[in-house]
């Protein structure tokens, strides 16, 4: 009699996006034990000018502090988060972090939108499943998800949704709304 | 050699991240992703030549482990893990595993086991 083989475990990679200050790293921490995690990179011609480099003979390097974050659906299934910098200086490092993830989280904060248009650019260009998560701060105006969705010029199948990122309920339907969204990306290029 | 040893708070580790790698930045084999599953083969006890950082490596993955995970756990930046399992896997000491490599997407049935799990959460 044959048993079927015990499963390759597997791994999936969400990505938390948005500009600095969105709450990036209270998402990841609602819903997962967040752990440090950083990298050393050679800075490239893109990050300077952006960093102060005067004087600095030769190449340098930097460190970027990454959230990351670990759900254990089951064992051999197991969700990774990284919350990556939004800026566009890090753009070195998006390349990796968006290989072969299953989809990205756009944190967005209304007072400041513009903040998130890199992080919706790059998604839309490498056919990544995104959506859009306005944290509701206190003290801010209560935009509907549909006026962000103008604002931002969004494809209408991208959901767009309201939360509040200090909340792990309101985190859990964040990733589950972008889970069912890359879910229906894939079962429509089945077709 | 030991791990970084700090003479105090403003002078830093003695010894940079990247010495522990004889000053590469980047490994010329094996492509690793942060979820790039790292999977010790054997017994470590017998090879020569590899740093106790290698060594604490093959303990974090005898059962498996992703390069975040042994980076955030070893807290060495990932640059430096990376070369650190790269020569590791040219040594024959771990297997990687891309996480692309058996399927480029996941199946339906993960998916839905995803969203079960994060709505059980």
């Amino acid at each position: 009699m044959a048993f079927a083989p015990s499963e390759e475990p597997v791994a999936l990679k969400i990505l938390v996006a948005g500009g600095f200050g969105v709450g990036k790293t209270t998402l990841v921490g609602a819903i997962s034990e967040i752990r440090p995690l950083r990298t050393e990179e050679v800075l490239s011609d893109r990050g300077v000018g952006v960093d102060d480099t005067d004087g600095v003979e030769g190449k340098t390097t930097t460190t970027v502090a990454m959230d990351f974050g670990r759900i254990t659906i089951r064992e051999g299934l197991v969700v990774y988060l990284f919350g990556t910098p939004g800026q566009e200086r890090f753009w070195f490092m998006w390349d990796e972090l968006s290989y072969g993830a299953l989809g990205a989280v756009v944190l967005a904060d209304t007072r400041r939108l513009t903040d998130c248009f890199p992080s919706i650019d790059y998604f839309e260009q490498r056919g990544t499943p995104f959506i859009v998560a306005v944290n509701c701060f206190d003290g801010a105006d209560r935009h509907e998800p549909d006026d962000v969705r103008i604002a931002l010029d969004l494809d209408p199948e991208v959901p767009v949704l309201l939360c509040d990122v200090r909340r792990r309920a309101s985190a859990k339907v964040v990733l589950v709304t972008l889970v069912e969204h890359a879910l229906k990306m894939l079962t429509a290029a089945q077709r | 050699m030991t791990g970084p040893q700090w003479m105090d708070e403003e002078a830093g580790a003695l010894v940079r991240p990247y010495a522990l790698t004889g000053g590469r930045a980047r490994h010329s084999g094996a492509k690793l992703d942060l979820i790039t599953m790292v999977t010790t083969t054997g017994s470590p006890r017998d090879v020569p030549g590899i740093g106790p950082e290698q060594r604490r490596i093959l303990e974090l993955a005898r059962r498996g482990a992703s390069v975040a995970d042994i980076a955030s756990d070893i807290d060495l930046p990932l640059g430096v893990v990376r070369v650190l399992i790269g020569d590791l896997h040219d040594l024959g000491l771990v297997d990687v595993r891309a996480p692309g490599k058996v399927a480029p997407l996941p199946s339906e049935r993960i998916l839905k086991e995803v969203i079960n799990g994060l709505r059980a959460l």
